[in-house]
C-alpha cells in the first residue's frame, strides 16, 4: 500500500532545472533506495518532501492526502516526515535525552520534569534497542550514535517516514550493520525509510524497492532484487564504472617514510589510549592502505605523521633522517602533505576562490621577496592543476563552496601536488563523491606513485583500499592488526581483521564498540 | 530544520550561476556598492539641506576627523578578517600617546627630533601592547573580546596612573605640524592616513602575509593544515592594530596640542563600526580595506552632516548606533537572499 506518491513534480533554481517532472512512490514499511550520482537532484527532492524547499509543480501524496507545498517544516514532521540529513540537527552540549525531546519535554507544573524526561529516554532508547545514555552529551558521542539519537527523536515525532541521506558515508562496517538492523526493526514497525546512499552493494543487502534519477530526472525504478549491483552502476551514470584496480608500474623503491613506535600525547577523549607504538613504512612509489573501522586510529597516525598532533615517544623518518614536526608547517617544508578527511571543516576555505584555496601553500615560491604574489605565476600553477585534475570550473575566482565535492577534492589534492611533496597521506580521498570523480581521483593517486611519491591512502570503503592499494594495513583499536599484499587480500578477509583483530570471520567474534 | 545553509555545494546552484559580467542587474549592483551608494546618498541630502556642507573647507574637516580613526579602523580590517576583535584601541591609543608625549616633555626636554622620538615611541609602545593582547589570545586561549576587554580598562588605568589623569602640553611647532600642518592643501593627519590605506589595501591584496590572514579568518583549522603559521598571523594582526592607535594617537596629540588621558574614547566603537559598515563580516575571512575606508567616511559624513544640521552630540550617538545595527542586518539580507 502505498504511502508516499511523489508525480512529476518540478523544482528550478534561476537558470537550472534541478528536477524535471521526478516521480517516486514508497510503500508502507518499504526501505526505499533513492540513488543518483551527485548532482542527480536527490537532495532538491528531499527537501521538497521536508517542505526545505517548495515544489514548482507536481503533486505529493503522503498517507493519501494530498501535501500542501507552502507546508513548514515543522507541519511535514508534525505529519511524519522525519529528515535526516548527512550533517545531524542536534545540540551537542546537550544530553541524548534532551535531544530527543528537545521543545516537546514532559512538563509538571510548567517546568521539565527531569525525571521523567530521562525515564521517557531510557525506555524509548531500550525499545529500540540503542546501546545509549540519556545523560550522555551529545557532543561525546561518535557519530553513529548521533544518528541514533536523530532516529529516536524522528520516532517520538511518529514519523511514518524516515529520509536517511547517506547515513553510512561517515559510519564503519561493523555500525553499518548496526544501523541496518535498526532500520530492519523500523520496518517491522511499518515505518517506511527513503535511504540515499551511494554505497551499493548495502543497497542491495536491505533495500526492497529502488528509484534511479540522473541530471534532475526519474531514471528508473523496481525491486531491488530483480538488478545488480553493475545494473543500478549503469541506470546511475548511464554507463557501467567500477573501481580499476591499480596496476603497479614498477618495482617500489627505497623506503621513504619509516614510522617507529610512535604514540600521541594527548590522545581522544573519545578514545582513550588508543595508538600505541604504530610502526610502519611506506617506500618511494607505493600506495599503502590503512583499513580499519573509523576511530580505529588511521585518521591519528595521519595526523602524527603530519605534525598537527604532538608525539608523546616514538619517531618519524623521512629518508632515514628524523623528522621534527612542531606543527603541519614543519612537515609541509620537509615534504609531507596530507589531504585531511573533513573537506568542509578541514579542508576547504568556503567562501574563497578556488585560486585562493589551490595555491595557499605554495606561495613562498611563487612570491617575490618570498611576499609579493606573481598572480600571473599563481593562475598559470592554478590552470596546470585545472587541465591535470579536470576540475570542472567556470573559474579560477569560483569561490570553492559552489563546487560538488568531486571537484573540491581535485582541488585540494592540487593544492597538495603543487607542492610536490614525497609524501602524500590522503584520508578518505573519496567520501561523498560520484562514481565517476572517485575514479578519477584513483588514477590521480596511481599516476602520483608512479612518480615516486610515498602515499598513504586511508578509507572506509573496502573496495577503495583494494582498488588503490599496493600493500594494506589494518587498524583495529589503536594496533596494527594485520600488514598485507593487496593482491592477495579478500573483502571478507579484511572485513575479519578489522572486526576481530584475527583472520578469520566469526560472527560471535563481534564486540561492542571499545570504550 | 530550516533551509539549506547558504554555502552548501550544491551543484545545482553551481550550474545556475550565470557567467560573470554577461548580465546586468541594478539590484546586484546596488547591493555591491551599497555602502558607496548611501555615502553619496548622504552627501546629497546634507548639501541640499546646508550650503555649508558642501565646501572644500568642510570636506577637508570631515577627511581629517576621520583619518584620526581611520588609520586604526585600517587595522581592524585585519583583526576582524582573521575573526578577531580589538576593543582597547581606544585605550591603547591615549596610553602610547601620553607615555610618548610624557617622555618627550618631561624626560627628555627640548629637542628638534622631539616628534621623531614622539611618533616612533607612540607607534612602538602602541605595538608592544597590541603584542600582549595577540600573544594572551594565542598564548592563554582567552577569547580576544575578553583579551581587549580588560586591555581596554588596564591601558585607560595605567593612563591615568602615568600623569594622575592630566593632560601632557607644551609641543613644539615640528610636533604640531604633524596634527595641524597641510601637505598641498592636505591635512598631515589625511596623507598618513591616505599612506596607511594604501599600504594596508597593497599588504591584504598582493602579499602571501595577506592570503594567510584571509585564510586564518575563513578556516583556521585549513589555514593550520596548509601550512600556515596562524598564532603568528594572529599576534601580528594584533601587534599592528596596537602601533596604528599608538600613530593615530601622536597625530591626535599633534592635532589637539596636549596629549589626553580621555583622547580615544569610544574610538572602538568608530572602528568597529568602519569595517563593518564596509563589509567586513564579524565571523572573518571576508571583507577589505576599500570597504573599511567607505565605511570610516560614511560615519565622519554623518557626524559631521548632524553637527552642521545643529543635531546634538547625544543624538548622533543615537543614529551611527542604529546605523551599525542597519547595516549588519542589510549585509546579513543580502547574503542569506543571493540572487
Amino acid at each position: 500500500m502505498t504511502l508516499l506518491d511523489v508525480s512529476q513534480v518540478s523544482k528550478s533554481f534561476p537558470g537550472v532545472r534541478a528536477l524535471d517532472q521526478v516521480r517516486i512512490e514508497v510503500g508502507r514499511g518499504e526501505i526505499h533506495a533513492l540513488l543518483g550520482e551527485n548532482g542527480a537532484g536527490k537532495s532538491t527532492l528531499i527537501k521538497i518532501l521536508s517542505a526545505a524547499h517548495a515544489a514548482d509543480e507536481g503533486a505529493v501524496t503522503f498517507d493519501g492526502q494530498p501535501l500542501d507545498p507552502r507546508d513548514t517544516p515543522l507541519r511535514r514532521q508534525q505529519l511524519g516526515i522525519a529528515t535526516i540529513y548527512q550533517e545531524f540537527n542536534l545540540f551537542p552540549e546537550l544530553s541524548v535525552a534532551e535531544n530527543i525531546y528537545l521543545s516537546r519535554e514532559p512538563k509538571r507544573l510548567g517546568l521539565i520534569d527531569w525525571r521523567r524526561l530521562r525515564a521517557d529516554a531510557q525506555a524509548l532508547l531500550g525499545e529500540l534497542g540503542l546501546p545509549l545514555d540519556p545523560d550522555e552529551p551529545v557532543s561525546r558521542l561518535t557519530v553513529a550514535e548521533q544518528q541514533m539519537v536523530e532516529i529516536a527523536k524522528a520516532m517520538t515525532l511518529n514519523a511514518r517516514l524516515i529520509i536517511m541521506d547517506e547515513p553510512t558515508a561517515a559510519l564503519s562496517s561493523r555500525e553499518v550493520d548496526r544501523l541496518h538492523a535498526i532500520i530492519a526493526d523500523l520496518k517491522a514497525r511499518g515505518v517506511s525509510v527513503i535511504y540515499v546512499s551511494h554505497r551499493l552493494t548495502e543497497v542491495k543487502a536491505m533495500c526492497d524497492r529502488y528509484t534511479v534519477m540522473r541530471d534532475g530526472r526519474y531514471v528508473a525504478s523496481g525491486d531491488v532484487a530483480d538488478v545488480e549491483v553493475d545494473d543500478m552502476v549503469r541506470l546511475m551514470v548511464g554507463r557501467s564504472v567500477e573501481f580499476v584496480r591499480r596496476v603497479r608500474s614498477g618495482p617500489p623503491g627505497p623506503v621513504v617514510l619509516k614510522v617507529e613506535a610512535v604514540t600521541p600525547r594527548h590522545p581522544r577523549l573519545t578514545a582513550p589510549d588508543y595508538l600505541k607504538d604504530i610502526s610502519l613504512e611506506v617506500r618511494a612509489g607505493e600506495i599503502v592502505g590503512l583499513a580499519g573501522l573509523v576511530g580505529a586510529g588511521r585518521t591519528d597516525l595521519a595526523r602524527l605523521i603530519f605534525g598537527a598532533d604532538a608525539l608523546a615517544s616514538g619517531e618519524i623518518r623521512l629518508d632515514d633522517k628524523p623528522l621534527k614536526l612542531k606543527s603541519p608547517r614543519d612537515a609541509i617544508r620537509a615534504g609531507v602533505m596530507l589531504v585531511p578527511e573533513d573537506r568542509k571543516q578541514q579542508g576547504c576555505f568556503l567562501d574563497h576562490s578556488i585560486r585562493h584555496n589551490l595555491s595557499l601553500p605554495s606561495l613562498k615560491p611563487l612570491s617575490r621577496l618570498g611576499q609579493w604574489v606573481d598572480e600571473r605565476a599563481e593562475r598559470d600553477l592554478v590552470e596546470i592543476y585545472r587541465q591535470k585534475l579536470r576540475i570542472k570550473m567556470a573559474s579560477q575566482e569560483t569561490p570553492i563552496g559552489k563546487l560538488s565535492g568531486g571537484n573540491q577534492q581535485k582541488v585540494l589534492l592540487g593544492r597538495s601536488m603543487a607542492l610536490a611533496p614525497r609524501v602524500l597521506i590522503v584520508d578518505e580521498p573519496t567520501r561523498g563523491i560520484d562514481i565517476g570523480a572517485k575514479a578519477e581521483v584513483h588514477q590521480v593517486l596511481s599516476d602520483l606513485a608512479a612518480q615516486g611519491v610515498a602515499i598513504v591512502v586511508i578509507s572506509s570503503e573496502l573496495a577503495e583500499v583494494m582498488a588503490v592499494s599496493d600493500r594494506i594495513i589494518v587498524f583495529r583499536e589503536g594496533a596494527i592488526v594485520a600488514n598485507l599484499e593487496a593482491e592477495t587480500a579478500t573483502e571478507e578477509g579484511l572485513m575479519a581483521y578489522m572486526a576481530t583483530g584475527a583472520g578469520r570471520s566469526s560472527p560471535s567474534g563481534m564486540e561492542h564498540r571499545p570504550a | 530544520m530550516t533551509a539549506s545553509p547558504t554555502l552548501s555545494p550544491d551543484p545545482a546552484a553551481e550550474r545556475a550561476a550565470p557567467p560573470p559580467g554577461r548580465r546586468f542587474s541594478l539590484l546586484a549592483f546596488a547591493r555591491k556598492h551599497r555602502t558607496i551608494l548611501f555615502l553619496l546618498l548622504l552627501i546629497a541630502v546634507f548639501g541640499a539641506v546646508n550650503e555649508r556642507f558642501l565646501t572644500v573647507r568642510n570636506a577637508l574637516n570631515i577627511l581629517s576627523e576621520v583619518s584620526i580613526y581611520g588609520i586604526i579602523a585600517v587595522g581592524m580590517t585585519y583583526v576582524i578578517l582573521i575573526g578577531g576583535i580589538d576593543v582597547a584601541v581606544g585605550s591603547l591609543l591615549a596610553f602610547a600617546s601620553l607615555a610618548a608625549a610624557y617622555v618627550v616633555t618631561a624626560v627628555l626636554g627640548a629637542s628638534p627630533a622631539s616628534w621623531l622620538i614622539a611618533l616612533a615611541l607612540s607607534s612602538l609602545v602602541g605595538l608592544a601592547g597590541g603584542y600582549i593582547h595577540g600573544k594572551a589570545v594565542t598564548w592563554l586561549h582567552v577569547p580576544a573580546f575578553i583579551v581587549t576587554l580588560g586591555g581596554m580598562t588596564v591601558w585607560r588605568g595605567a593612563t591615568l596612573i602615568l600623569n594622575d589623569g592630566g593632560p601632557i602640553s607644551g609641543f613644539d611647532a615640528a610636533y604640531r605640524w604633524w596634527g595641524t600642518g597641510h601637505i598641498l592643501f592636505v591635512p598631515v593627519p589625511v596623507v598618513v592616513f591616505a599612506l596607511v590605506a594604501a599600504v594596508g589595501h597593497l599588504v591584504l591584496r598582493y602579499t602571501r602575509y595577506g592570503r594567510q590572514v584571509y585564510a586564518v579568518g575563513g578556516n583556521a583549522e585549513a589555514a593550520r593544515l596548509s601550512g600556515v603559521n596562524v598564532d603568528f598571523i594572529v599576534t601580528s594582526v594584533y601587534a599592528v592594530i596596537g602601533a596604528l592607535a599608538g600613530l593615530s594617537g601622536f597625530l591626535l596629540s599633534a592635532r589637539l596640542g596636549s596629549a589626553e588621558a580621555v583622547g580615544g574614547t569610544g574610538y572602538e566603537l568608530r572602528v568597529i563600526a568602519s569595517v563593518v559598515i564596509g563589509g567586513a563580516s564579524l565571523t572573518g575571512g571576508s571583507g577589505g580595506v576599500g570597504g573599511t575606508i567607505l565605511g570610516a567616511l560614511l560615519i565622519g559624513v554623518l557626524s559631521n552632516g548632524l553637527v552642521i544640521m545643529h543635531v546634538t552630540s547625544y543624538f548622533q550617538q543615537v543614529v551611527i548606533g542604529l546605523i551599525i545595527v542597519a547595516a549588519v542586518a542589510f549585509d546579513h539580507y543580502a547574503r542569506t537572499h543571493k540572487a
